[in-house]
């Protein structure tokens, strides 16, 4: 009670002194890292649990390339379950003169049969649930396509031979994570006018599903019923396996920014160790004069143990502020990637934060503070009465538990926890290591330098483990931030060398056979050079020599995804120049012999397969056999049509193919597009430039977010710095008033700190950078298989960054020293 | 040494030692000190800087213990207890005011004389600490923290918190030590008279031979050693 008493008073003042600010805002810091990601975490999480139980839009999904027949619709009667159908492909849609590539999906009533469709009356306005499917003769667009058109709400489009009003803004549909073109915008459409509309054809690339609901029971059953007799070509999806997916991705992307926040927690963990470490040290003198007033060790550690609380409970609640403007600043930054809105954030994260919180001030501050009990009263009458340092034993135990307790939850296991807290000793000590040694290197110019210069330097090497934990500090957070900026630049530019200028950047899809020679008459018309055409066979692949590939053994997991799925099959007679030959031989150009296929390196690697091996496909409804002769190696960066699998010339004459082209189209030749979808409306054109645009668009904004995390890394080493400049204040003061008694002007004493800041800040760029340069080199080499060149700027920027920074907080932190006047410090005004 | 009883002593001193261990080897910084001191009595403790009085304060408060002898206080054998139990016994029966002040900088100057109040345990330390701080003549400023106080201000601080519970005996280090002469002077009358009210057994720690020569007694220590220890003449 005394000691509730005692700490409450005299809170308030120790709050105005550094150290305790220090303390306060290393601890806000790691809260506010970690509630942000917390936040952001826990909101994707719940999107996706949401999504997860109407990601099919329905209880079960059935699909095929074919109509499915009646029967199955039927059957899923028998069991008392709803229906709905939906037929897709990927057109291109007219609004005036605008085209634009879209999935169009036609439904019937009753869909979506799990979740609801939201829309809205016009683009950018309030969205709302909607009731039932479009009536025929309209269309609900994806906002992305209208933009796309120039088109809104009441306007017409053309959607093959059809003139369809656009009815509303479609904001949200429950299976639009799944499905083929998540690329090109939804246009929703009721399915009869599908028919009307001519756009299928033979061989144009729908898909057809049968949505399927009902009561648990219902489902079970009739999933079990059918499973056996499900034919080759049609494929059926339970919403548990989908949603499977989703959840891992989730999960891999928490854990990722859990780990990201860690570093910043680690950090400030740092300055809480030094900063706590500085107020155990002011708090002596207090404490010895309390024991000499009859203050017990109880007292004294009730005292300090009741301030560690409420500068925890402080540290929460800004932290869990800033956390929360942080998130909403990320979710921002995140909002076109992630489709939908986000569900609001749970209290979960705050209250995760505070136990986080407290286990940061318990593992990094508690020692110290134990410490204090043991002070001896005999302080009072003499100043060097100190008390025993804290057990070693105690400090690393406490801290490295912490460290534990902290990495557990977005780490997992127990085995994973051991080698993470192995790799963060072996990275802390080897970064420690580095740091010392640029200590010890800033030290050996002390010779050749001015009077400032060597006071600063001599400082630097004087508090060589302080300094050092100061470079590696600053180092991590801009390290990281080089990496996020400089480099990604960098990669995403020798990225975009490596494409060849003269690329195609059109593929056209869907193209059959009768149609070529019109394709190529509509580019001539326009002075376009016509595309060559590529032929493509759909099979399946039923024998791997002699055996099912159902029951065949594979070297890898997703073999058994490859050879089960659909093939596309084309044949040549020359080797495309994007392909390079491996292994065996490619047949001449005259081969008319039994079937040849030459198979990708690594799809032979993951399934297995390899030369002599035999292959039988089904091809609409007829076997083909054929014997692998080569294997090829492909530069999908040529942007060229690749196949995994090519037979020979003659293979593939007797089945129904359609062909593919790619192309490279100016921008002044688009016009040719518009001729060739007016004339071909079941052929697709995909525009990669637009696609390539977009996943760059991607990129650049998940990078954003990563980087603002990494702000709460850099500001945790600002608070590092602080925390160190605050432990050393006393010794500045007085040696700058020394220094200013011995005649030094206030200027000169000013140099010298600022050098020793200099020192530290250049030590921390050229961290940063090596840091940088060797994580772009592996990345670039392992990630993005790109030679790695030297980017000087990067040194150049790390260091100025380094100097900056580091320069400009140590001002702020050691300016009272610098300022404080000589007498006052030599007389040392007692209390 | 002395003719008064064991018994009736508010402080013995039996034959302490204080030996520390120094690179050159064990150093005694007090050697064989022994005396007795009577309730109510003012006893001066002079000798060169360095002869070992502050460390002789200590011992007797109890903030540290000796390496031979013992000591008593106000009943309770200080070596007996631990470090707690020594706490406890100044709680109860012991006042400081010392060269430097060591007054709290986070407390104002009234929760620094309510401070040992409540350390003792007192039922009213809010309004003990009001009339103190009053008699010392800050009645004005008793919401002022350390660093708006001056030196002197600060020390009556210190004296009003080393009164303030009413202690059997006050150890007083160069109270004025840190102050100019003048003000050195006020701050001495102001403990001499609050003394007398209290009749508190006082251990006063100087240089200044007038100032001990108001005591009822002088200890002269030198090198450690107990040269000389006379009562005064009235
Ligand atoms: N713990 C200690 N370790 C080493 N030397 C000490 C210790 N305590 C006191 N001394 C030395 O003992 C001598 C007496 O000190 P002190 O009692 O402070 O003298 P005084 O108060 O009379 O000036 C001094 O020389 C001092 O340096
Ligand atoms: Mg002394």
């Amino acid at each position: 009670m005394k000691a509730l008493k005692f700490a409450f008073r005299s809170f308030g003042r120790e709050l105005r002194s550094g150290e305790v600010v220090v303390l306060l805002a290393a601890v806000i810091l790691a809260v506010a890292a970690l509630t942000a990601v917390g936040f952001l975490t826990d909101r994707i999480g719940k999107a996706v649990a949401r999504q997860a139980n109407e990601v099919l839009a329905a209880d079960l999904r059935l699909r095929s390339q074919e109509p499915i027949p009646d029967s199955w619709r039927e059957m899923a009667g028998d069991y008392e379950l709803r229906t709905a159908d939906m037929v897709s492909f990927p057109t291109v849609v007219f609004a005036g003169d605008e085209s634009a590539l879209t999935s169009l999906l036609a439904v019937s009533n009753g869909y979506p049969l799990r979740g609801a469709v939201r829309i809205s009356d016009a683009l950018f306005s309030e969205q709302r649930e909607a009731d039932g499917v479009p009536v025929p003769g309209e269309v609900w667009a994806d906002s992305a396509l209208l933009a796309r058109l120039g088109a809104d709400v009441g306007d017409r489009l053309s959607v093959g031979e059809l003139e369809l009003r656009i009815g509303s803004v479609v904001t949200y549909r429950p299976d639009q994570s799944i499905g083929f073109a998540s690329l090109a915008p939804t246009l929703l459409m009721n399915i009869s006018d599908v028919s009307a509309s001519g756009l299928i054809g033979e061989g144009s690339r729908v898909r057809y599903a049968l949505l399927i609901a009902g009561n648990e029971e219902s489902v079970t059953g009739f999933n079990a019923a059918i499973e056996d007799e499900l034919p080759d070509s049609m494929r059926l999806r339970s919403a548990e396996e989908s949603s499977e997916r989703a959840y891992a991705a989730a999960d891999r992307a928490k854990r990722f920014l859990s780990l990201t926040a860690i570093i910043s927690l680690l950090l400030s963990a740092v300055a809480v160790a030094m900063s706590a470490r500085r107020f155990a040290h002011r708090r002596m003198d207090t404490v010895a004069l309390m024991k000499s007033l009859g203050a017990t060790q109880g007292f004294v550690i009730s005292v300090a143990i009741v301030q560690l609380v409420m500068l925890g409970v402080i540290g929460v609640f800004a932290g869990s502020i800033v956390g929360f403007a942080a998130e909403e600043i990320l979710a921002w930054i995140l909002a076109d990637i992630m489709q939908g809105d986000l569900p609001d954030p749970g209290p979960m994260p705050v209250i995760l934060a505070s136990g986080s919180a407290m286990v940061l001030l318990i593992g990094f501050a508690l020692p110290s503070l134990i410490q204090l009990r043991n002070t001896p009263p005999l302080r009072v009458l003499r100043h060097d009465a100190m008390p025993p340092a804290p057990s070693r034993i105690l400090v690393a135990g406490l801290s490295l538990a912490a460290v534990a307790a902290l990495l557990y939850r977005s780490v997992g296991d127990p085995t994973m926890l051991l080698i993470v807290l192995g790799g963060i000793i072996v990275i802390a000590t080897a970064l420690y290591l580095v740091g010392r040694g640029l200590v010890a290197l800033m030290g050996r110019f002390r010779s050749g330098v001015g009077v400032a210069w060597r006071y600063g330097l001599a400082n630097v090497a004087r508090r060589g483990r302080a300094s050092a934990v100061q470079v590696v500090a600053f180092g991590l957070g801009l390290t990281v931030l080089l990496l996020l900026t400089l480099v990604r630049t960098d990669l995403l530019e020798g990225w975009r060398r490596t494409l060849d200028e003269n690329a195609p950047n059109h593929f056209l899809i869907n193209i059959q056979r009768s149609e070529t020679e019109s394709v190529t008459n509509v580019f001539a018309a326009r002075g376009v050079k016509p595309p060559d055409f590529a032929p493509l066979v759909r099979a399946r692949m039923t024998l791997i020599n002699g055996v099912s590939v159902k029951e065949r053994e594979y070297p890898e997991a997703d073999a058994k995804w490859f050879v089960n799925r659909e093939q596309n099959l084309s044949w040549a007679t020359h080797l495309s120049a994007s392909n390079e030959l491996l292994e065996g031989e490619w047949w001449p150009p005259d081969y008319d012999g039994a079937p040849l296929v030459s198979i990708e390196e690594e799809v032979a690697a993951e399934t297995g397969l390899a030369i002599g091996d035999r292959v039988q496909f089904e091809i609409a409804g007829q076997l083909l056999d054929a014997e692998i002769t080569s294997v090829r190696r492909i530069n999908w960066d040529s942007f060229m049509p690749n196949f995994f699998l090519v037979l020979s010339p003659g293979a593939l004459d007797d089945y129904p193919a359609t062909f593919i082209a790619s192309m490279r189209v100016e921008d002044h030749e688009k016009g040719a597009l518009v001729d060739l979808v007016r004339k071909h409306p079941t052929i697709s054109v995909i525009d990669l430039d637009s696609i390539l645009q977009q996943v760059r668009g991607i990129i650049e904004k998940a990078t954003m977010a990563v980087q603002a995390v990494f702000f709460f890394t850099l500001a945790a080493g600002i608070a590092v710095l602080f925390a160190a400049v605050q432990s050393t204040i006393d010794e500045r003061r007085f040696e700058s008033a020394m220094l200013r008694a011995l005649g030094a002007r206030k200027r000169i004493v000013f140099a010298g700190i600022m050098a020793e800041f200099a020192a530290l800040g250049v030590a921390a760029g050229v961290l940063a950078a090596a840091g940088a340069s060797i994580l772009a080199a592996i990345l670039a080499v392992q990630l993005f298989e790109l030679p790695y060149s030297f980017n000087p700027f990067l040194w150049l920027v790390g260091v100025a960054a380094g100097l900056l920074v580091v320069c400009a907080s140590g001002y702020f932190a050691a300016r009272s020293a610098i300022n404080s006047a000589p007498v006052d410090v030599l007389r040392g005004a007692p209390n | 040494m002395s003719s008064h009883s064991a018994d009736g002593a508010v402080l013995a001193a039996h034959r302490i030692s204080k030996k520390v261990s120094s690179p050159e080897g064990s150093l005694t910084i007090l050697s064989d000190v022994s005396f007795l001191i009577d309730p109510g009595e003012s006893v001066a403790v002079v000798g060169p800087s360095g002869a070992g009085k502050s460390t002789l304060l200590a011992l007797l408060a109890g903030l540290d213990l000796p390496t031979d002898g013992h000591v008593v206080l106000n009943g309770a054998n200080l070596g007996e207890l631990d470090e707690d139990g020594r706490a406890q016994v100044r709680a109860e029966s012991v006042g400081f005011v010392f060269q430097s002040f060591h007054l709290v900088p986070s407390l104002n100057a009234l929760e620094n004389v309510m401070l040992p109040l409540e350390l003792a345990g007192a039922s009213d330390a809010r309004n003990t600490a009001r009339n103190i701080i009053e008699q010392v003549g800050l009645k004005d400023r008793w919401s002022h923290y350390p660093a708006q106080l001056s030196g002197g201000e600060k020390q009556r601080v210190a004296i009003a918190r080393a009164f303030a519970t009413e202690p059997a005996v006050l150890f007083a280090d160069e109270p004025t030590g840190n102050l100019d002469t003048r003000t050195g002077a006020t701050i001495m009358e102001l403990m001499f008279d609050l003394n007398k009210i209290s009749a508190t057994t006082l251990i006063l720690v100087t240089h200044n031979h007038s100032l001990a020569n108001r005591c009822d007694r002088v200890l002269s220590l030198d090198a450690g050693l107990l040269v000389s220890d006379t009562k005064a003449a009235a």
